[in-house]
């Protein structure tokens, strides 16, 4: 199933988190999420929020100004 | 046997909460942490807009925190909700537009809301007695409990022992033997218990988080309110006061002005919502003009970006004036010597 995508776009840290967040918390252990990010504070962050639920990053693209984080939802929600 | 007590620490990013949220666990309480965004956090968009910051690391403290203690965090939006402290705060500001006292009632609030919604049993704070001038002294460590609604389910783990019996202890969720009695400004205590957990390169305690706190920020936000005649805001609002130099020649208008690349980008995304110029005769920085403005104030701010531009000892510099609207228009103008800008257009 083709993840669901969170524009967090000309968002800063901590938005794109808190998005992901509130993405994460609708969906089923299994599911993907691809987060679309302009700040690049989402490279550290969005994996540590993920290391700390349980979530895991699976990809991450950078192009010129744009960074994507697939992240795969994990057990413990 | 009886059951896990639950708990939920305030975590800002600093030491206080790291180490109250650990001296919890100790007792083999489940914690977990929460950490509430305002949109005036420092960490976080201090980040991203400057070029010159993005070599530095970039960690989100409260995260950080998270990882050391291996305990979930969650992060809540709380940036609507917030606006009502900023705006008109119960118990006052302290020496810039800095709610201190209101900003922890508002937060233990919304952890006691998130507790009794999630089947927890108490709150952990980092709190220390005679810590902070505003919000952490003797006298206002009931008014935190009480306004919150908290009330006893509000555990300073750091200064317990200087205060009543909280329901976690009394109900044996914690020993008060196992809890502290730090007292004062003196941060010594902190950095001998964090030896003793083994934390290292915890971010630097006191202060500094919040941009409410900062002189110069209040002053921008405080000229926001005034010249717009409300005390509202929205994020970008906040999130603009903190990028470029802000000039405000006359009443009725303000201009933002990119000084290096990062900010420049940063201010291409408001480019619908402001009048935007930018030089073209010569390199220079994108500025957004804020304010209903008329023709002569388009050639004020005009002026004054060929002044921040590469041309500014130039007879002319050309600059493109975009509408919100999309229309554009380019202006010939003579930049305005440095001298000619009175220090107080300076917010």
């Amino acid at each position: 199933m083709a993840p669901i995508i969170v524009d967090a776009r000309n968002l800063l840290c901590p938005m794109p988190v808190i998005r992901t967040q509130d993405a994460v918390v609708k969906l089923q252990p299994g599911d993907s999420i691809k987060v679309l990010c302009t700040d690049p504070g989402v490279l550290h962050d969005i994996p540590a929020w993920c290391r700390v639920h349980g979530h895991e990053v699976i990809d991450i693209e950078e192009h010129e100004h744009e960074i994507s984080i697939t992240v795969r939802v994990g057990q413990s929600g | 046997m009886p059951r896990q007590a639950k708990a939920v620490a305030l975590i800002s990013g600093g030491l206080d909460s790291l180490l109250a949220a650990r001296v919890v666990m100790e007792q083999g309480v489940h914690v977990e942490g929460i950490n509430f965004y305002t949109g005036f956090c420092v960490e976080g968009h201090t980040h991203a807009i400057r070029k010159k910051d993005r070599q530095r690391p970039k960690r989100n403290n409260a995260l950080w925190s998270a990882e050391q203690l291996g305990i979930k965090l969650h992060i809540v939006d709380i940036i609507e909700e917030y606006k009502e402290v900023v705006i008109n705060p119960q118990h006052g500001y302290g020496s810039n537009l800095n709610p201190c006292l209101d900003c922890k009632v508002f937060m233990v609030n919304k952890a006691r809301e998130w507790i009794d919604a999630n089947g927890f049993d108490f709150i952990i704070t980092g709190e220390v007695i005679g810590q902070r001038p505003m919000s952490q002294r003797k006298d206002t460590m009931p008014v935190i409990a009480r306004d919150s609604g908290a009330g006893e389910r509000l555990v300073r783990p750091l200064c317990a022992r200087n205060l009543p019996a909280t329901l976690a202890e009394k109900e044996g969720w914690l020993d008060r033997e196992h809890l502290y009695a730090f007292n004062g400004r003196s941060r010594k205590p902190q950095m001998a218990l964090a030896r003793q957990f083994g934390f290292e390169d915890y971010a630097q305690p006191a202060g500094g988080c919040c941009f409410l706190t900062d002189k110069q920020y209040s002053v921008k936000l405080a000229d926001l309110w005034q010249t717009r005649g409300t005390r509202e805001y929205d994020l970008d609002d906040i999130m603009l006061l903190k990028v470029g130099r802000h000039l405000r020649p006359r009443a009725n208008f303000k201009i933002i002005v990119g000084r290096e690349e990062g900010e420049n980008r940063f201010l291409e995304g408001y480019r619908k919502r402001f009048i935007s110029m930018i030089p073209t005769s010569h390199t220079g920085p994108l500025v957004l003009v804020d304010g209903e403005v008329e023709p002569d104030d388009i050639e004020l701010a005009a002026r004054l970006t060929a002044r921040f531009s590469q041309g500014r000892d130039a007879q002319h510099v050309t600059v493109e004036v975009r509408h919100t609207d999309g229309m554009t228009q380019s202006l010939q103008v003579t930049p305005m010597p440095s001298e000619a800008i009175p220090g107080d257009w300076y917010v």
